[in-house]
């Protein structure tokens, strides 16, 4: 018995792993009925494995049986592999007994397609149902919307859920025709519209009715995988802000492909995964979300590509030298949000601070501001007087004459020759 | 001038009060655990008096945002001799300026105590993560830690509202104390471990027969999520740090 769950538990959580989505933040679930867990608002990371990835979820397939053969997945159907499947039983059974020791936040359930959409998604559902309606299990709950599913099966498992994520896969829809010809980008963004407009509905109900029943509280989320196919980071940031745009999406992943196949599509076995790219994606995300800039500001056509070199952030600074020096004592706050060298926290802190005095130098390194970056950018009480005008390139030149890129030795474009 | 206390909550409060019926210009905060006398340097012993310390608390709660309390409380938390100091001087400030002077973080006490809060902060969330419970033979979810910072007051409600249908005791080894949860509240409790007993990692025989099992499917999973071609140990440390490998059970020797 044992032997049979372990086995299938390796098959199914190693099928799992190449969803990179991992959050359990912004469920609101409280443990109202005495039964087991609760949602914690900022989410929890309980390990994390060699790769440095989070583990907050137990992440699993309910099987890796596929009708679809796509070449970017592991589970295809021509890929010669280990298959199984779990029952609704066991993954309640592991669901239950690995929240109780603290080892997870929740549950994350996805599926391989066997014999249609709505046969998968009914399955998932029953999980759900067990979980939450007989076990009175109050954990976090990320579920796979299967595309194709009928949508009385989806708006019920939104009841449920926490979480629910559709993955677009490729970044365009002519690389994913490419590797996926079964697949769309439509039958992605049907079903998310859909669950778009359920929260829509059930959050207007909630303002005139008290009851309303919980509908994906943590919102939706998609994934894309990159470097599998040739688009540029314009075109991934652009679908990225599109679908952030139109579908509020809580988070965008992107995934950096792995290579599991040697189809000549796509990059061969044993290529290094884009991990610095992956990196750069993820912090134009950022800026997008939480620093005020637009999409385009970063990426454009005379800039389609990020820089490898520099962070995005410092990268728009530096061709944008009009804007600085910024007076740290007197600029908006959203001007100092868009400092190379300081964050949200500093930047709030900074706001408030000032009002009590200029600030100095030494106050602005307490504070957190990564000050060596930062002072090429602004002035503050006691900042040095300065004679002459740095060009950005001269900047971004000392910069990066004092860091030390923790990726510099594996990307680095210059021969090495003894 | 050096101010001594006991090393109480009380008796930090008890401090402040003090000073402002002394007003002696500078202090500096100690705790008789740290002092040692010096030459030139008068001192003076709080005695800790509930009722004192108790008018400063008030005073607090009226000048302060829940946040700062918050701050404030987990500072002291922290254990760290510099962080009683901050807080002494830290109250000193709040009550001689306008209220508001909390968010100055020019202010070097109050960037310092803004500093403590997150590191006692941090290790409070990384003992919601890290805790492990193994189930005992008598049903009990048993986990005995050793924090950096004494975090215990900070997550006994987290655990209380999850962990709501289970009886657990979270016990801190260094600090000699722990919570139990008998399904209705939390209480403080001590332990007297029988000689030579493993307090991290019990025994086998003492545990429910379904543990073995789920910490080797768990152990199983941690291995299965990783990806071989994305190894990065940098990080790995980084996130979970050595010195909490003991609690994990997927970090446990096969």
């Amino acid at each position: 018995m044992s032997d049979r769950i372990r086995e299938k538990l390796n098959i199914l959580a190693d099928a799992a792993k190449y969803d990179v989505s991992c959050s359990s933040s912004g469920g609101t679930r409280k443990n109202t009925n005495k039964g087991l867990g609760d949602s914690h608002s900022s989410g929890i990371c309980h390990t994390y494995t060699e790769d440095g990835r989070c583990v907050s979820l137990l992440k699993i397939l309910l099987t890796n049986h596929c009708i679809y053969d796509c070449l970017f997945c592991v589970s295809r159907k021509s890929n010669d592999i280990k298959r199984a499947a779990f029952t609704v039983d066991e993954v309640v059974e592991l669901t239950m007994n690995f929240y109780r020791r603290n080892y997870i936040e929740g549950l994350f359930l996805s599926s391989g397609i066997f014999k249609n959409a709505d046969f998968t998604m009914e399955r998932l559902l029953l999980v759900v149902k067990k979980l939450r309606l007989e076990q009175n299990y109050n954990g976090y709950i990320h579920l796979k919307t299967i595309p194709g599913a009928s949508d009385e099966l989806i708006k019920e498992a939104g009841l449920y859920a926490d979480r629910m994520s559709i993955n677009l896969e490729m970044p365009t829809e002519a690389g994913l025709k490419l590797l996926a010809p079964e697949k769309s980008h439509k039958d992605v963004i049907k079903p998310l519209e859909f669950v778009q407009q359920q929260i829509t509905q059930f959050t207007a109900d909630k303002k005139l009715i008290k009851h309303v029943p919980k509908f994906v509280p943590a919102g939706q989320s998609t994934q894309m995988v990159i470097g599998a196919t040739p688009e540029s980071d314009k075109d991934i940031m652009y679908t990225a802000n599109a679908f952030y745009k139109n579908f509020a999406l809580k988070r965008v992943y992107y995934s950096g492909y792995v290579p599991i196949s040697n189809d000549t599509r796509m990059p061969i076995l044993g290529t290094q995964p884009p991990l610095l790219r992956e990196n750069r994606l993820y912090q134009t995300d950022w800026l997008m979300r939480f620093y005020g800039f637009k999409v385009q500001e970063i990426l454009n056509d005379a800039n389609p590509n990020l820089d490898v070199d520099i962070d995005p952030k410092l990268s728009w600074a530096i061709r944008n030298m009009q804007h600085f020096p910024v007076d740290i004592n007197t600029a908006d706050y959203k001007m100092i949000l868009r400092i190379p060298g300081i964050g949200v926290m500093s930047a709030q802190k900074i706001v408030q601070a000032r009002k009590f005095g200029k600030l100095r130098i030494d106050q602005l390194k307490k504070i957190g501001v990564a000050y060596n970056r930062a002072k090429h950018f602004i002035t503050c009480l006691d900042s040095p007087y300065q004679l002459k005008d740095y060009q950005g390139t001269q900047i971004k030149a000392f910069i990066l004459a004092e860091s030390q890129s923790k990726y510099l030795k594996t990307d680095s474009n210059q021969m090495i020759l003894f | 001038m050096t101010y001594i206390f006991d090393g109480s909550l009380q008796g930090l409060l008890t401090a402040v009060f003090e000073w402002f019926e002394r007003k002696p210009g500078k202090a500096v905060l100690k705790s008789t655990e740290i002092f040692q006398p010096e030459a030139f340097v008068e001192s003076f012993t709080v005695a800790t008096d509930a009722e004192k310390a108790d008018r400063v608390w008030a005073g607090l709660q009226k000048k302060l945002k829940k946040d700062s309390l918050r701050k404030f409380y987990c500072s002291y938390l922290s254990e760290i001799p510099e962080a009683y100091h901050h807080l002494f001087q830290f109250c000193i400030y709040i009550f001689q300026n306008q209220a508001g002077s909390e968010s100055n973080y020019g202010n070097e006490h109050v960037i310092a105590i803004s500093k403590y809060a997150k590191s006692v902060e941090r290790e409070k969330h990384r003992m919601e993560a890290f805790i492990r419970f193994q189930k005992t033979g008598d049903g009990i979810f048993y986990a005995g830690i050793d924090p950096d910072f004494n975090v215990l007051p900070l997550i006994s409600n987290h655990f209380k509202n999850r962990y709501a249908d289970q009886q657990w005791v979270i016990y801190d080894l260094k600090r000699k104390y722990g919570l139990h949860y008998n399904l209705n509240t939390v209480e403080e409790i001590t332990i007297s471990f029988s000689h030579g007993i493993n307090k991290q990692n019990p025994a086998p025989v003492l545990m429910d027969e379904s543990e073995a099992l789920y910490a080797t499917l768990w152990k199983d999973y941690f291995k299965s999520a990783n990806i071989v071609a994305r190894k990065n140990t940098k990080l790995h440390l980084q996130h979970v740090p050595k010195r909490y490998w003991k609690y994990l059970t997927e970090k446990a020797p096969v």
